[in-house]
């Protein structure tokens, strides 16, 4: 408050003083910015998971419905020890039916037998099949089963919806179905538990007998495929243009290529996959194996670029040091500067893997959008992957594959995060200091 | 090509040298040979008609000098004068650079370096390097100084590689301060510490002769003195190297001192000489700090 601060300095203090308010508002804003940003990106990611988990939820759990059927050789339509290839033509479904039959006597009309029939899923009569395999002396017996509810019925209970006002139900089922299904809830005929299914089938028809087994193994080989290519050919090939290729018009021209690659529209890579892999080298189609070899060309470039920048990260005076000590030129990469790179080049690999577990296009070219309800058992049979199944279940009409869907998608992000959860426990185990 | 480019060494600042006086400009213009003695009676390294080239630029012009058995020769100069180039042409460390040509002789126990018969790897294994910056690898103290003996194959068992690694030590006055800790990492040290891990691990090797390109730039003067002291001892058992930007240091540690300008080599003698009696104009005006 004195003369002090009134001297000749004081124009300049007055004039940052006015540029600070205006400098602290800039900052203030930037910062709200920026806030606002990541809260944005918080709340669609939080709206995305949601709306995923609440509809996939559902598909985790099946409805049982309880059934006394009578398993008389007669009934079944099958000799007295019978084997395995006579019990499989036994007439399981008949069987049933006649259950059905007896729970509710008073179905007469075969348009309404037809949907009594309905209401259990055809998935029923392997259950009674694998029964009498594992335990052939219940044949001649009367015995009280879980059978699984058709796919429409299921989620009706499921939904623990009010079966008393049929109006309400957004459902097929018809209306009669409905009045038997209250009076199997109120006889405690259902129950619902973990649908084991779903992970243990492949595709099918039915929604209630389709899971994602087939899908998940498909994409455990094709990505298998994918890592054993592309992991050490993109390394080999970062380290030979980092560290030893000669600077001249060749590897710029490849180096542009590579570029290039990374930004090439994934289903080209199909249609070359479709054109080599298949066509000229006649590899079997809608195999994991070929969907690998697409897939990891198409990470190939991801990983390299990555991993050469890893590479050029690594301080010069690492490799002057060992240079200096008299170490051959691949000493000083596989001693010094790989394992100096390695934390980069992993991060590289599971961004290039991660794309190619979500990738569906390059694998509709080469046929891994077929209709697979076999679960592969290697890398040469026909499978498709886990998003092409999220694909396929999307375009399904029946209600049930809604929820498969969200189903496929949580496994899908299951399977990523436990990618990406050994991606970083490999970093840590490799990261070291200098 | 991950290296050093060329030009990140050429564009060190000489702008410095151009408040050099005009008669010590002319008489550098007018040098052709060396001013003193470059030669030694029982040389270990020999270097005849050095010119080294950046592309275009020259680097480095006729260069004569010889480095003697146990001796410690020091090169001075102001920043950009090739000092450092040449000291590098000394291992073949400039091999990795693209653009980088050397013509004239070199030899090492009258062997030619850029021959065809001599491997550039075995090379470094006898003529070793210490380099500006303390570089330890991310490996631990021991792994750091057994890493050459590893590479090279010097110790047929654990019981040998034990003792190379702290007998280098003990050269290399570390290894009262670090024994307890040998697994600790390499860089976990303190800067004057890194180097003598640095020196260690070159003297594990057992190599003829040291290079050091400004030891003690990046250290502390306490550390400074250690590395100093140590070079001292290093000259029993080998030929050692120095490019310095302190005259003192070089008074202090070397026998003989070579003053080099502009890529030209003015004056070499015995330190004492160069120091006391200096018998070019320009090193007369470095070393009396006019300019540099």
């Amino acid at each position: 408050m004195s003369a002090l601060e009134k001297t000749s300095s004081s124009a300049t203090t007055e004039r940052v003083k006015a540029s600070l308010t205006k400098r602290y508002a800039a900052e203030k804003r930037f910062k709200f910015y920026g806030i606002f940003a990541i809260s944005a990106s918080i709340a669609f990611l939080f709206i995305l998971l949601a709306s995923i988990v609440s509809k996939g939820l559902p598909a985790f759990t099946q409805t049982y419905v309880k059934l006394d059927v009578s398993l008389t050789a007669d009934a079944l339509g099958i000799p007295e020890n019978a084997t395995r290839d006579e019990l499989r033509k036994a007439n399981f479904s008949g069987v049933i039916k006649s259950s059905m039959r007896e729970r509710f006597p008073d179905v007469k009309k075969r348009k309404e037998k037809k949907e009594l029939y309905g209401l259990i899923s055809t998935g029923a009569q392997y259950d009674l099949f694998d029964l009498l395999i594992e335990n052939p002396a219940v044949i001649g017996t009367d015995v009280s089963m879980w059978f699984m509810a058709d796919d429409e019925l299921s989620a009706v209970i499921k939904s623990k919806a009010d079966l008393t006002n049929p109006d309400s139900l957004v459902t097929r089922l018809s209306d009669n179905q409905i009045a038997w299904a209250k009076d199997m809830q109120d006889a405690g005929e259902f129950d619902v538990r973990f649908n084991s299914t779903f992970f243990e089938n492949g595709d099918s028809r039915e929604p209630e007998l389709a899971g994602i087994r087939a899908a998940l193994m498909g994409s455990a080989f094709t990505l298998l495929i994918t890592f054993a290519l592309s992991f050490p050919i993109a390394v080999a090939a970062a380290i030979y243009l980092e560290e030893f290729a000669p600077q001249n018009r060749w590897t710029d021209i490849v180096e542009v290529n590579i570029n290039n690659l990374a930004a090439v529209p994934s289903i080209v890579f199909g249609l070359l996959g479709l054109a080599v892999f298949i066509n000229f080298f006649h590899l079997p189609r809608s195999a994991p194996v070929v969907g690998g070899i697409v897939l990891s060309l198409m990470t190939l470039p991801t990983i390299i670029i990555s991993s050469r920048a890893a590479l050029k990260a690594v301080p010069p005076s690492i490799r002057e040091a060992a240079r200096g000590l008299g170490a051959s030129p691949l000493q000083v990469v596989t001693h010094h500067v790989l394992p100096l790179a390695m934390p980069g080049i992993l991060t590289g690999t599971i961004i290039g893997l991660a794309q190619a577990l979500g990738e569906t296009a390059p694998l509709l070219m080469i046929g891994m959008v077929a209709f697979i309800v076999d679960i592969p058992a290697s890398v040469t049979d026909a499978a498709t992957v886990l998003p092409v199944q999220v694909f396929l279940w999307a375009d399904s009409p029946e209600r049930a594959f809604m929820e498969k869907t969200s189903a496929a998608i949580m496994v899908l992000l299951v399977f990523l995060i436990l990618m990406n959860a050994i991606a970083v426990l490999l970093r840590k185990r490799f990261e070291r200091r200098w | 090509m991950n290296t050093l480019a060329a030009s990140d060494i050429l564009n060190k600042p000489t702008d410095k040298v151009t408040s050099v006086p005009d008669t010590a400009q002319e008489a550098f213009d007018k040098l052709t040979e060396t001013v003193g003695t470059p030669t030694v009676e029982n040389p270990k390294m020999q270097t005849r008609n050095v010119n080294v080239f950046y592309g275009e630029k020259q680097a480095i012009f006729d260069v004569d000098l010889d480095i003697g058995q146990n001796e410690v020769i020091a090169m001075i100069g102001p920043s950009g004068c090739g000092k450092s180039t040449f000291l590098r042409c000394l291992n073949r460390m400039n091999d990795t650079i693209p653009t980088c040509r050397v013509t004239g002789q070199m030899s090492l126990d009258g062997e030619d370096l850029y021959g065809a018969d001599l491997d550039p790897v075995l090379l470094r294994a006898r003529v070793g390097m210490v380099f500006q910056k303390p570089n330890p690898f991310a490996k631990s103290i021991y792994d750091n100084v057994a890493y050459g003996p590893r590479i090279h194959g010097l110790a047929s068992n654990r019981a040998e590689l034990d003792d190379i690694v702290v007998d280098s030590l003990r050269k290399a006055g570390l290894y009262d301060e670090v024994k307890d800790r040998i697994d600790a990492p390499g860089t976990s040290l303190s800067g004057g510490q890194q180097q003598r891990l640095c020196i260690a691990r070159t003297i594990a090797v057992s190599p003829e002769v040291i290079l050091m390109d400004e030891p003690c730039s990046a250290l502390d003067p306490i550390a400074t003195a250690r590395i100093e002291e140590l070079i001292d001892e290093l000259r029993e058992n080998f030929a050692i190297a120095i490019v310095t930007h302190s005259m003192q240091q070089a008074a202090r540690v070397s026998q003989r001192t070579a003053y080099f300008h502009l890529g030209k080599l003015v004056e070499v003698d015995d330190t004492n000489a160069v120091f006391t009696n200096p018998q070019h104009e320009l090193t007369e005006n470095y070393i009396t700090g006019r300019f540099g």
